[in-house]
């Protein structure tokens, strides 16, 4: 079965998002101007089988976090279709809707909440939520007295504790310190053995090493590269070394 | 499904007043000050500057319009910016859009449930004890914020688009303070314009709080039919303007 099918898709953005004010959406009815447009992603299509995992690299501004929010249903393709089967959580920002003024207990509820767990699987859950974190001290207070370490320890606990079906990460591996990024590759990789698909992204390689089969390579939104790991990386990562010889 | 999208929106109502209360060093007493300070303030204009006898409770008789009239514009305010101002949940965590505005529009019913109590307390104390009509308070009470919400998903989303929504939506909130019988009676506005005002959900809303709480009557049906209509009406119409709207909030965002 496929976890998630790219077929031809195609977003831009406007290149100018200023027309926000009134004055300015009047001056556009009275004078139109053809739009200039941003093309994030050209005619890119690919698959994810389930239980698969696939890394996306490629420079800044390749659309690699597009590509991802498409996946993940914030987005709307300009053309083509994104389809995906199962549950999804979606790594892209930890931490989005917490609070610095609720407690950690409060942020972990309402985050549980928007990742999709019941009532139910959020107090069953939470025990082992906030023991992955390692912050079992501080729970009761405020976000605020956190360091941001915490903060993204606290996030990433509940969102690979939700128990998806595809995991999206977004160049959210770079999660606390040394010890606990080791114990977020462990559930990681425990994730994949269970037959969960993975779709990450990352401008550094070496993190996704271990976590994906296949791997895609974005420039500028082409789609340069599709195949293994080991061959798309290395297509990539020397397509860097050419770049950074030229004079 | 269902049970998710309730454990989402209380989940959000309560983030939403723990971090209002939480910032307060007088917590709920805001919530009672704002009211009474503005009944005190139109009590004095009116029966002693405008003199002005023929309506007996006055305190009383301005609270009831009062208290619908700061929910109404604290809500609609309130669920406008509700999309721009989250835009870090609309653009990082997949949850249906619509929960957004609703929640803004749901996080301002504690606040009303505050003023409704000083309100009932106050009618206790001075007009009179309850009657069998105030079984009819929480279904008009129910329209309103059905009202306010499909108002509040057709502005927030075009406040996306076009920014300066959230201070149109604030002048009417000013306007509206004149335009609904909160300091004069409805019998006084001339008939050519009365029907007009039944349509208005807010004005519709404080009619029939006085014919419940001030004078001791059911409301006409006439009243309940237009409210209840404009508001299922608002509610359709918001969703369908949101719904169609909403596909492109990432790109503006």
């Amino acid at each position: 079965m496929t976890a998630i099918t790219f077929n031809g898709v195609t977003k831009s953005f406007a290149k100018h998002p200023g027309r926000l004010l009134l004055r300015d959406r009047i001056a556009h009815l009275l004078k139109p101007d053809r739009k200039e447009r941003f093309f994030a992603l050209k005619n890119v299509s690919f698959r994810v089988e389930k239980g698969e995992g696939l890394a996306v690299v490629g420079p800044n501004g390749a659309g690699k976090s597009t590509l991802l929010s498409l996946v993940a249903g914030l987005a709307r393709p300009d053309s083509g279709t994104v389809s995906s089967n199962g549950r999804i959580a979606a790594l892209l920002e930890l931490g989005s809707g917490f609070h610095p003024d609720l407690t950690g207990t409060e942020n972990v509820r309402v985050n549980a909440a928007l990742l999709g767990l019941s009532r139910k699987k959020t107090n069953d859950l939470f025990d082992s939520i906030v023991e992955f974190s390692g912050i079992a001290d501080f729970i009761n207070e405020p976000l605020r007295t956190y360091s941001s370490g915490m903060v993204m320890r606290l996030a990433f606990s509940v969102a690979i504790n939700s128990d998806p079906d595809i995991l999206l990460i977004d160049e959210v591996l770079a999660v606390g310190d040394q010890a606990f990024q080791t114990k977020c590759f462990d559930k990681l990789r425990q994730c994949r053995r269970e037959g969960k698909s993975l779709l990450c992204v990352s401008h550094a390689a070496g993190m996704v090493q271990e976590l994906a089969d296949h791997a895609i390579w974005l420039d500028h939104g082409e789609l340069m590269l599709a195949g293994s790991l080991r061959d798309v990386v290395a297509a990539y990562e020397g397509s860097r070394i050419d770049a950074s010889l030229r004079p | 499904m269902k049970h998710q999208y309730s454990f989402v929106v209380s989940g959000l109502v309560q983030k939403d007043f723990k971090i209002r209360y939480r910032n307060m060093s007088l917590g709920m007493f805001w919530s009672l000050l704002n009211p009474l300070v503005m009944m005190g303030v139109l009590t004095f204009v009116w029966t002693k500057i405008f003199v002005n006898n023929s309506i007996p409770h006055f305190p009383v008789f301005v609270l009831c319009g009062l208290v619908p009239y700061n929910f109404f514009t604290l809500a609609w305010a309130t669920g406008t910016v509700s999309i721009v101002e989250n835009a870090g949940l609309i653009k990082r965590v997949p949850i249906p859009r619509e929960i957004i505005p609703v929640t803004g529009v749901l996080s301002n019913c504690i606040h009303l449930l505050i003023q409704i109590g000083l309100l009932l307390a106050l009618l206790l104390a001075f007009v009179g004890g309850p009657n069998r009509h105030w079984v009819w308070l929480p279904f008009i009470w129910g329209m309103e914020v059905i009202f306010v919400c499909g108002l509040s998903m057709i502005t927030a989303a075009v406040n996306v688009f076009v920014r300066d929504t959230r201070y149109v939506v604030e002048s009417a909130n000013l306007i509206l303070m004149w335009l609904v019988p909160i300091f004069y009676p409805f019998d006084i506005i001339p008939a050519a314009y009365r029907d007009v005002y039944q349509f208005n959900a807010l004005a519709a809303l404080v009619m029939a709080m006085r014919n419940i709480l001030l004078e001791n009557r059911a409301p006409a049906s006439s009243l309940l039919i237009n409210l209840t209509m404009s508001s299922l009406v608002m509610l359709g119409v918001g969703l369908l303007v949101f719904r169609q709207l909403s596909t492109r909030f990432y790109d503006h965002l």
